[in-house]
């Protein structure tokens, strides 16, 4: 008997399909569709009411004509109505119209929520079951607001029959997905994790999905389904094929499961408890031992099944990244598949390989496949197969097969789905430039790019190929060379017009001594051009010819000519005209020495990132790039020990750009931009951050100080940093604070945060917080340019007897800060006795090619360090009393500087660090303050006294303390903040 | 997740459409196109695997589907899911369909739409993956049947009409899903509409 009773369908329903069917033009398909929509308008409208037979009739033809495309906007109430009937067919079809037909802002949510409210109370299973289906289905927010609270409870409650604990796991991971804020977090989560011990399959499937999802928000939470996930895995591998029934597919036990726990154990590091490892690794291995196996079906179902958990194996293998033994089986395994008749696992393996090119352990073990995947390049009959293995030759290049490589994508390139073409081009861009040993190949490259496929080159690649040979002068004669051969192409792209121009235009007199590229000659090949080219080429080559003007005199009359035509100089398009005018003005007034001071050479570009790179990141998304760029995968990435979050271009290591750039001295003079636009990039420092940023509410001590630890030697952040500024930098080559550190300093004497430094190029930021004898300052400095920043180095210097006196640990920031991009530098400090001079700190970086260096005072003053000690005017004057030695007390009178406003001196006292005592003083005008310097080998106690003369707009501040050398230092400073 | 589950037949015709993400109708739709179209001009026998159509996403989410006889049936995954896996369950999907209907045809999706997405509805829920074993799915329907039964007061009169029009309007009777081999196109199917 067939499961589904066919007999009880709804006659005119039926009949309305088979007249739909029926209609010989979509013309009278609509005419049909029109008259039943307003027959069931009418009968909802109507006076009579409807049995419930009908209206799950009416609301089933709805469902059918919204199938075929047509917008339904009434019946919904209808549908409503049958989520209240006793009826389970009529409940059923209500909930699923509302599933399918959700209007989420529907006032009828409040009456379907209430609906399923009562369905979730109803203690019928098949009721609850489903409210849940319908509540996962929508998974709007207002469901999540209703229910998210409720769904917990059913799930782990123990009376729940499995079929609704495996729908609500589903529900809770929908609502969870939609909006994670609602599910609240509880003692139901450790139950969760048990369901992984469900005697039920279909329980634990759907509990492996739910916690996969949560684990990746609170990791700690779930823990301990690592090794629940695991001995449940390990019961399957081992399992007969027999042994799980029911949960057998085509002799495979329960590849689902397996699917979904190896996709759970990819959410965490490999286990720490060996036994767990030891079985875990022991399950991986049966799996691939199992691959090779001889199959227990020939049906596909079954090979399929195998796969899928072979599959997954390979990607927590690959996730792990820790077993060479296992690595190099899977790449093996993948090796295998490769060559495999079923496309399906071709498409995987080269996918799969993608990831595995990027583990250190498996690089060479993948190149070794490069002529399978070449020859899968060529001869795949699928595009989505095509591609992956185009992504894989990507993933696997490296110097040592780059050419191979670059030739056999060009190659591909000529015959490429169109739909894949910019993205070919874009990778061997960037391979072209990243592997590119000697440059002639590079340009060859690149111009072959543009010869094959000119329409795919977008500006990124040929402005980079521009930026290269302007950077490179041991290419520029070539480059000039070959754009002139490959110009003489009676069909060239206009891409390809573009390059030739500005490279003749620049380089041109590097082959201007061969008769067949003379000037002329170079001339006349790109004006014959010039008629066919857009405006924007045009107006290129315009610039051109006023560069030849200046490379050429000998030009000069020809290109005057030129410039003087009506076409030129009346051209409809205001650019062209402008620079016809402009042009031919300058060369006929300039002197030529004005000429070739106005039309130099171009200086070198800044070194910056591949625009390329970042075009196919964007085209990828994000991630994509990652593995791309430094061909590995990120350890850090992970890392939620890293401490600073690092961005992602600031993890990178040196971008290819700097590979080829960075070996250039010469400096060029490039202007800064305007500081148009550099906005307060520190706005956000001083706001609530992310996590990353420590609050500076009070922490409890402990937590202060354990954050304390110094940081790991060799930190992902160092390993990752640019190499070149490593060596430290003598005090010699520190120049000395910028004439303002002081006035700076002082700044800083009375508060922790602020701008430390702003010019039009940097924004240095700083937020610090001390206890004790120790501190922690975080410095943010912010590129206020568009441009970035290289070789960023900044560094803290102890210049004398310092260094005995102040312990200050950095970390090392990212050498490439990006335009606009902020950039944070963590110092932990340390107070080994008490101090004078604040340690220096010498900010160094390249901006478009020139040095910049800068040299401040770091605020680091003794008086962070103060305790402030609460004692009463007994105390205080018995103290005062001990400290009488001449030595011991600092005197200063001085006049305001600022307004004298009590709650002003009250809070710049505050800041300084000491206590205030109040009722100490006998007047009350006075102010009096105590505490104690903390540093590692000895302790401080300073008292001071601030006499305010309103009339005369002085002061008098008397410091007393057991040092000498303090007692002044602090006067000093004191001095200069009223 | 899966966004979306689409099943067309060899001319585009949508036969059974549940998106899990919210799209507004008129986008629905150009999806259900847009899919239809993608796969459409692939040959049998090549890769089951696709990046997504624009409309869906793009190269974010994988078409991962499976023809038979005349519908396509196509799962619209995102990155968490396992591509054979998918692939197995629509197979999963496709065999509880032929097991409900005893030879599943065409036909059947049509005048069966509510049944076809109460079976959908035990296999897939709100774009997870609820139950992959197939007797416990059966079971499932041939509760609900019995439920049906009870609740009874319909005749058994329509069931006559269905098979009747089955018979009466098509010049040719579509062939029965074949679903033990995949991929497998009947040439010269007379066209549904």
């Amino acid at each position: 008997m067939p499961a589904v009773s066919k007999g009880d369908g709804m006659r005119g329903l039926a009949v309305f399909i088979s007249d739909i069917r029926n209609c010989k033009s979509k013309e009278a398909e609509i005419k049909r569709i029109n008259k039943e929509l307003a027959n069931i308008r009418s009968k909802f409208k109507g006076d009579k009411a409807l049995d419930g037979y009908s209206k799950k009739k009416y609301v089933c033809k709805l469902l059918f004509i919204f199938l075929l495309g047509h917008d339904i906007d009434f019946g919904h109430m209808e549908a409503v109505n049958l989520l209240s009937s006793n009826k389970y067919t009529e409940k059923q079809i209500g909930y699923l119209f509302i599933s399918v037909l959700v209007n989420s802002n529907s006032e009828l949510i409040r009456l379907i929520n209430n609906a399923i409210k009562n369905d979730l109370a109803s203690r019928n299973p098949t009721f609850m079951c489903l409210a849940l289906h319908c509540i996962a289905n929508v998974g709007s927010r207002e469901m999540g607001e209703a229910f998210a609270a409720d769904i917990p409870r059913i799930l782990v409650a123990g009376d729940s029959m499995d079929s609704v604990k495996q729908s609500a796991a589903l529900c809770l991971l929908r609502l969870y997905k939609a909006s994670p804020d609602l599910v609240p977090m509880g003692e139901w989560t450790a139950r969760v994790v048990h369901l992984l011990n469900d005697q039920h399959m279909g329980v634990v499937t759907a509990a492996v999905s739910l916690i996969t999802c949560l684990c990746k928000k609170n990791p700690d939470d779930f823990k301990t389904c690592i090794s629940l996930a695991v001995s449940r895995l390990s019961r399957i591998v081992s399992s007969a094929s027999t042994d799980l029934q029911d949960y057998t597919y085509y002799f495979v036990p329960a590849p689902w499961l397996s699917v979904k726990l190896l996709r759970l154990l990819q959410c965490y590091p490999p286990p720490e408890d060996a036994a767990v490892k030891g079985r875990l690794v022991e399950c991986l291995e049966t799996v691939l031992n199992k691959a090779q196996e001889p199959p227990k079906s020939k049906k596909v179902q079954h090979s399929n099944a195998k796969n899928a958990i072979l599959f997954e194996t390979i990607s927590l293998i690959i996730h792990y990244d820790s077993e060479p033994n296992l690595l190099v089986r899977a790449c093996n395994q993948l090796g295998q598949f490769l060559q495999h008749r079923e496309t399906n696992l071709r498409y995987l393996a080269l996918e799969s390989m993608c990831t595995l090119a990027s583990s250190e352990f498996s690089h060479e073990a993948v190149k070794t496949h490069i002529d399978t995947v070449i020859n899968a390049l060529k001869t795949e009959r699928d595009v989505s197969v095509r591609q992956r293995a185009a992504d894989l030759l990507y993933a696997m290049c490296d110097r040592s097969n780059a050419k191979q490589i670059v030739s056999e994508m060009l190659r591909y390139l000529e015959t490429a789905d169109y739909a894949i073409r910019e993205e070919i081009v874009l990778k061997v861009a960037i391979l072209a430039e990243k592997y590119a040993v000697d440059y002639s190949w590079y340009v060859d490259t690149i111009l072959n790019l543009i010869r094959i496929a000119g329409d795919y080159v977008s500006e990124e690649v040929w402005y980079r190929v521009l930026q290269i040979v302007t950077n490179r002068d041991d290419v520029q004669g070539y480059a000039a060379k070959t754009v002139f051969e490959a110009l003489q192409a009676p069909a060239c792209h206009e891409n390809m017009v573009k390059v030739g121009g500005y490279i003749l235009g620049e380089f041109g007199n590097l082959i201007a001594g061969d008769p067949r590229s003379s000037p002329p000659v170079q001339f006349s090949l790109l004006h014959s051009k010039f008629h066919l080219c857009s405006v924007a080429t045009r107006a290129l080559l315009l610039s051109t010819y006023i560069k030849f003007i200046n490379l050429f005199p000998e030009t000069k009359a020809t290109i005057q000519g030129v410039l003087r035509a009506g076409s030129q100089l009346r051209n409809a398009d205001v650019e062209l005209q402008q620079r016809a005018v402009e042009y031919l003005t300058l060369s006929s007034v300039a002197s030529t020495d004005v000429l070739a001071t106005v039309l130099e050479e171009m200086p070198p570009f800044p070194e910056r990132e591949s625009s390329i790179l970042a075009k196919l990141k964007r085209k990828k998304g994000p991630g994509a790039g990652s593995a791309l760029d430094d061909g590995r995968r990120d350890p850090s990435s992970n890392d939620i020990n890293g401490g600073v979050e690092p961005t992602p271009s600031t993890v990178s290591t040196p971008s290819p750009s700097a590979d080829l750039l960075g070996l250039r001295a010469a400096p060029p003079p490039v202007a800064p931009p305007a500081a148009a636009g550099a906005g307060n990039l520190l706005v956000d420092v001083f706001s609530d951050g992310p996590a990353a940023q420590p609050s500076l509410g009070p922490t409890p001590e402990e937590a202060f100080l354990s954050e304390l630890e110094p940081p790991a030697p060799e930190s992902p952040m160092a390993l990752l940093a640019d190499p070149a500024p490593a060596a430290d930098p003598g005090a010699e080559d520190i120049s000395p604070p910028i004439p303002e550190a002081d006035e700076l300093l002082n700044k800083f004497v009375c508060k922790n945060n602020g701008v430390l430094f702003e010019n039009q190029l940097l924004q240095i930021g700083v937020k610090s917080e001390f206890r004790q004898n120790l501190g922690r300052m975080y410095l943010f400095y912010g590129n206020k340019t568009s441009v970035q920043f290289q070789n960023f180095s900044p560094t803290v210097i102890h210049p004398g007897e310092l260094q005995t006196q102040l312990a200050v640990q950095t970390k090392r920031v990212a050498a490439q800060v990006d335009g606009g991009a902020q950039v944070q530098q963590v110092l932990n400090i340390e107070c080994l006795r008490d101090f004078l001079t604040p340690p220096l700190l010498s900010v160094r970086f390249r901006y478009g090619g020139a040095p910049q260096a800068l040299t401040l005072k770091l605020p680091v003053t003794v008086n962070k360090f103060f305790q402030p000690t609460e004692m009463t005017a007994q105390d205080f004057f018995q103290r005062w009393k001990q400290l009488s030695l001449p030595q011991q007390e600092a005197q200063k009178i001085f006049k305001a500087n600022h307004p004298m406003d009590a709650e002003v001196t009250k809070a710049k006292l505050l800041g300084f660090g000491s206590a205030l005592l109040d009722n100490v003083d006998p007047n009350p005008e006075n102010f009096v303050g105590a505490g104690i310097i903390q540093t590692k080998a000895l302790q401080v106690g300073c008292l001071l006294r601030l006499e305010p003369n309103a009339q005369a707009q002085m002061y008098r501040l008397t410091l007393r303390t057991s040092k000498e050398t303090v007692s002044h230092h602090l006067c000093e400073l004191l001095a200069q903040q009223f | 997740m899966i966004q979306a589950i689409l099943v067309f037949n060899n001319h585009g015709k949508p036969r059974l459409v549940r998106f899990y993400q919210r799209f507004p109708e008129e986008i629905q739709q150009q999806i259900v196109r847009e899919t239809f179209h993608l796969v459409l001009k692939r040959d049998d026998n090549i890769c089951n695997f696709l990046e997504g159509g624009s409309l869906i996403g793009g190269s974010d989410y994988k078409l991962i589907y499976r023809h038979y006889a005349t519908l396509y049936f196509v799962f619209c995954v995102d990155s968490s899911e396992s591509e054979l896996g998918i692939l197995d369950l629509i197979q999963v999907f496709v065999e509880t369909l032929d097991k409900c209907f005893e030879n599943v045809c065409e036909l059947d999706l049509i005048f069966h739409m509510d049944k076809v997405h109460y079976i959908l509805q035990e296999v897939v829920m709100g774009g997870m993956v609820l139950e992959t074993n197939m007797n416990e799915i059966v079971a499932q329907m041939e509760a609900q049947n019995r439920l049906e039964k009870s609740e009874g007061g319909l005749s058994a009169a329509p069931a006559r009409a269905v098979s009747a029009v089955k018979n009466i309007n098509l010049p040719e009777i579509p062939r029965n899903i074949n679903i033990g081999d995949l991929n497998i196109k009947v040439p010269n199917l007379s066209q549904f509409v």
